[in-house]
């Protein structure tokens, strides 16, 4: 299992000082995971706190009052959310080790694209997968598999998004791998076989730990996936 | 700095298009400006924006960078000698991309709705858009500018939409000077 659920506050050496962080999260997101795998790729000790996403919290409504959502990271009392604006966040703010972004204005400028990019297409077409069916999700599936083709297109030949670096393209869009088991099954199809160095690419981050001690077990995410179908009747 | 070549792939009315052009007129910037036709697309846009077609484009020295968020923060990092746009601190600059961020997903998608749609969505759409506008309002307060006395890149996010205001008053029925309870 790749999730911290310490309820124990610990304190974060920081460049800057001693810190307090606690992030807001719910273990299956996969946007709360990529604030996960930039804090553990920058060694920093933080609180988890567990949501409740049915029964939000006062916290969460008083730290995210526009959205309401998860994940949301608390720095020194100060909350900052959006899973992108947070990673960028804590990448500048721990400056001092394993950036996460490209030091050059312009391949820094196709990281944020190939992020956005994800943000934008990702996460709604495969939504489609699991809420449509007949035509209308094989419409999708077809969808979602020239999104992949896209971006498994710019990474190419290279170890990662941007070049030789895991960084912040790379933390946008692996957290849905833990995904990929449950769209396959509910759309009955393969991503490995349409999009074989995307998988290749993907495993290739699995071997990082922040990104293998983050991201859940997919049968597990897929297990929690059957039962909250079947609670909210999807 | 060498002599740099600088292109806009443009659309007049477009406000992404207009943010871009504020950063650039901010930092004091020369550029070619090229103007496209949304119903004929040039194959020059087609090659610099080939993911989504769309305006607007910054080509520097060459190179497509597109997105208007993602081109006015590279604009400022480029171009860092004068008028910086963001913050200096990450959590100003986290602030500052969070409200831009609510621009870009909420404002336009709603305002759209304001002269696209009819009846009860026309409806919800009238009463979110004035939430969002006034949630702004609320977070500009007393300070000249979102990020207190200078303008910077939440301004600019923001203001191309004043272009559209008759537009929205008109669809959305609405008097802006009237139902705003604080010049904005």
């Amino acid at each position: 299992m790749a999730i911290a659920q310490t309820q124990n506050i610990t304190t974060c050496r920081s460049n800057g000082g001693g810190s307090e962080v606690v992030l807001l999260d719910f273990w299956p997101s996969m946007f709360g995971m990529r604030v996960r795998i930039a804090l553990a790729e920058k060694g920093i000790e933080y609180e988890y706190k567990e949501q409740d996403l049915a029964n939000k919290s006062p916290l969460l409504l008083e730290m995210n009052p526009i959205h309401k959502k998860i994940p949301v990271l608390i720095h020194n009392g100060k909350p900052i959310n959006e899973s992108c604006i947070i990673v960028q966040y804590i990448d500048e703010t721990w400056n001092d080790k394993s950036p996460l972004m490209p030091s050059d204005p312009y391949v820094r400028a196709q990281a944020r694209f190939w992020a956005d990019y994800v943000d934008k297409k990702v996460y709604e077409t495969s939504k489609k997968i699991w809420t449509l069916k007949g035509e209308e999700q094989e419409k999708a599936k077809k969808e979602f598999i020239e999104i992949l083709k896209v971006m498994e297109g710019q990474i190419g030949e290279k170890p990662y998004f941007m070049g030789e670096s895991f960084g912040y393209a790379d933390i946008a869009l692996v957290t849905f791998y833990s995904w990929f088991y449950t769209f396959e099954t509910l759309g009955n199809f393969s991503i490995e076989k349409e999009c074989p160095k995307l998988i290749a690419w993907a495993k290739r981050c699995m071997q990082r730990e922040s990104v293998s001690k983050t991201l859940p077990d997919s049968k597990k995410i897929y297990d929690f996936f059957i039962e909250m179908k079947t609670k909210l009747d999807l | 700095m060498a002599k740099q070549e600088i292109i806009l792939l443009d659309v007049w009315a477009n406000m992404y298009s207009m943010k871009v052009k504020i950063a650039l007129a901010e930092k004091g910037i020369p550029y070619e400006c090229k103007c496209e036709d949304v119903n004929n697309k040039s194959q020059f846009l087609l090659d610099m924006n080939p993911v989504y077609k769309k305006v607007p484009v910054l080509i520097h020295n060459g190179k497509p960078i597109c997105e208007s968020s993602i081109i006015v923060e590279y604009i400022d990092e480029v171009w860092n000698d004068k008028a910086p746009l963001f913050p200096s601190d990450p959590c100003g600059k986290a602030h500052a991309r969070f409200w831009a961020d609510f621009i870009n997903k909420k404002l336009y998608q709603i305002g759209r709705k304001l002269y696209t749609t009819k009846g009860e969505e026309h409806e919800a759409a009238r009463i979110e858009f004035m939430d969002c506008l006034k949630l702004l309002e609320g977070e500009l307060g007393d300070k000249p500018y979102f990020a207190g006395e200078s303008f910077g890149y939440l301004d600019l996010s923001l203001i191309p939409f004043y272009s559209w205001f008759q537009v929205y008053e008109t669809y959305g029925n609405y008097n802006f000077d009237l139902t705003m309870s604080a010049p904005s």
